[in-house]
């Protein structure tokens, strides 16, 4: 034992061992049994595997609930990502200068981020509950709707598409600051001061100066922030469950509801594998994108 | 503080770190606030000023080159910055490359540059908007030994040639003999000095200055119990080499160590019988050939003129007195 663990080839083994073992048990087979699933007639209540080739995708491809959760999938996480994008390099500039009680402000943005998920979306349910919603009674109060003019936020199509959106920004957001400031602080302050010095106006600096040198951690930002939001579903499944008719169903939350819950394990693997291919050429894409970018 | 340039010329802000030098030149670029006083450039005070507006350039320790911007990028910045006609940023650009001879470069990134490459790069930038003013904080101190002598002789050349006010912080006595017109020596805050080359090395105006200008510092010695005087290592030389002419000032010198540089030689060694037990430090020209050991006792002078005076509390120059 001794001797292997003084083997510097054997001690490196043994130490990345745990790793890929997890990635392997908790990843990696779940995934390949996707991919088995989705190619075959399998429902929860198979004992065998009999392999259909591409009749699952086929089939799904043609129902309209899919179509449309392929199209919310879309609107979903783009604009998601977008807004995070925006606000997250708004917000870790801000965060970047120093101002009177920046600890409280910090504090409650990172708040999103420890908080369990579900249990802060269960927040979100009672502020945007039709009967007791929070918002709604601010702006009655405020004089801006009337008593029947109650906004049911997540009973409606769009309302509720606005609002799955803003939640998962809401809960996206601190990563996305913590990594842009981050980036941030890695520019030399010199850079800034001779940005000014040289007579840039502020969004002249903003957008000749400081993006394009965090341009390659905010691709970073960017790839996690979209695969999250391609892949996520808690946010949809705890605030509207993909109602109000499918309008913010999206391809996780369909893949869900449609291989556990009505139990056709074959489609809903085939439904949630669908974008893969797409997501792996985002990440390659965009991971080549960040080597090549030229930051020093 | 009270300090006021005069037209096209190499002001110099001396002295060690931390005592305020940079923060003093970001006072004047506009990058700090200063908390009282007044700052005018061109007669005009531009406290309220942004950077941009004060015509000012300045070169950065670091030289703050834009790394994801060429070199023509990084020097055409300013004139965009400022709202040059298109067509006229090429013309300027290679006014300013032709100025440092770095035509050759404008497609590079920095970190395609040496470090002197750089150096120009960051100057061209400084230079090519035609500042009032030109800021340079420690420019050559990330080049090495070698490189640092030809660059500062470059910038001087540079500078006489634009005629453009140039401030220059550094530490490094040497570059600011070398390169002021003027020197301000500085210290927690405050100008200690302000004058030639010549008077701020040769006229000190006070211990500090007296002992931070110079390698080795001047020597000081108590006098008097109100009084220190000082004289420089090179006057303090063997009785014999003197010529004569002029009062001498007799010292018993015993000698602790000799230090060999080539060009000079160094005694180190403490006085006997005037100021007894002072620590004092000889620098002999490799001119005087005479053997020195360390443990036995010389004969060394100073010329009387060549004394300097201080107040012992306050540490300022007073007039010479008999010794």
């Amino acid at each position: 034992m001794a001797a292997l663990l003084d083997s510097p080839r054997w001690l490196g083994v043994l130490m990345i061992a745990p790793a890929v073992l997890y990635i392997v048990l908790v990843v990696g087979l779940p995934f390949v049994l996707a991919i088995l699933y989705a190619f075959s007639g399998v429902t929860m209540g198979s004992r065998t595997i009999e392999f259909v080739g591409f009749k699952n995708f086929i089939s799904v491809l043609e129902t309209t609930k899919f179509q449309t959760s392929l199209r919310n999938t879309f609107v979903f996480a783009l604009i998601a990502q977008v807004l995070v994008m925006v606000l997250g390099t708004v917000l870790a500039m801000a965060l970047l200068k120093d101002f009177r009680g920046k600890w409280l402000v910090r504090l409650l943005i990172l708040l999103p981020w420890v908080a369990p998920i579900s249990l802060g979306t269960i927040g979100w349910l009672w502020i945007l509950d039709s009967t007791y919603s929070v918002i709604n009674w601010t702006l009655e109060a405020l004089g801006l709707i009337g008593a029947d003019g109650w906004f049911m936020w997540l009973g409606v199509p769009y309302l509720a598409m606005g609002s799955v959106i803003t939640i998962h920004v809401w809960r996206i957001l601190p990563l996305a600051t913590v990594i842009l400031l981050a980036g941030l602080t890695s520019i030399p302050h010199d850079i800034h001061d001779a940005a000014q010095v040289d007579g840039a106006s502020f969004w002249r600096h903003l957008f000749q100066i400081t993006l394009p040198l965090i341009r390659p951690i905010m691709l970073v930002a960017g790839l996690f922030g979209l695969v999250f939001a391609f892949t996520d579903m808690i946010v949809i499944f705890v605030l509207t469950r993909g109602g109000p008719y499918d309008t913010t169903q999206v391809l996780a939350s369909l893949a869900f509801f449609t291989g556990i819950q009505a139990g056709d394990l074959a489609e809903g693997a085939a439904i949630a594998l669908f974008l893969f291919p797409l997501l792996l050429a985002v990440a390659v894409a965009f991971l080549r994108v960040a080597r090549r970018a030229e930051v020093t | 503080m009270d300090l006021v340039t005069r037209e096209g010329e190499f002001l110099v802000l001396l002295g060690p770190s931390g005592c305020g030098k940079t923060t003093l030149l970001r006072m004047i670029a506009g990058l700090e606030q200063p908390s009282s006083g007044e700052i005018l450039i061109g007669g005009q005070v531009v406290n309220d000023l942004p950077p941009r507006a004060r015509k000012i350039a300045m070169v950065f320790q670091s030289y703050a080159l834009y790394p994801h911007m060429t070199v023509f990028k990084n020097i055409a910045f300013p004139l965009k910055a400022q709202g040059v006609a298109k067509e006229e940023i090429p013309k300027k650009v290679a006014w300013a490359t032709g100025l440092f001879g770095i035509g050759h470069l404008l497609e590079r990134k920095p970190r395609q540059l040496s470090g002197g490459e750089r150096q120009r790069v960051a100057l061209a930038r400084a230079v090519v908007r035609e500042p009032a003013v030109f800021l340079l904080d420690e420019p050559l101190s990330n080049l090495d030994a070698q490189l640092r002598t030809s660059a500062r002789d470059e910038l001087q050349q540079f500078q006489r040639r634009i005629g453009i006010t140039t401030i220059y912080v550094t530490h490094d006595q040497i570059e600011a003999m070398g390169l002021g017109d003027r020197i301000a020596v500085m210290q927690g805050g405050r100008v200690r000095q302000l004058g030639t080359p010549a008077e701020v090395y040769g006229e000190p105006a006070d211990t500090f200055v007296a002992g931070f200008l110079g390698s080795p510092p001047m020597n000081i010695v108590e006098a008097a119990a109100d009084r220190l005087v000082g004289f420089r290592p090179e006057h303090f030389l063997p009785r014999e080499v003197h010529d004569g002419s002029g009062a001498l000032v007799a010292l018993g010198f015993r000698v602790t160590r000799v230090e060999y540089l080539g060009a000079d030689r160094l005694l180190y060694g403490v006085l006997e019988d005037k100021f007894p037990g002072a620590k004092v430090i000889a620098r002999l020209p490799s001119t005087v050939t005479l053997p020195y050991e360390g443990g036995r006792r010389y004969e060394f002078a100073v010329p009387e003129k060549e004394l300097r005076f201080f107040d012992r509390t306050s540490g300022l120059r007073t007039a010479p007195r008999p010794v």
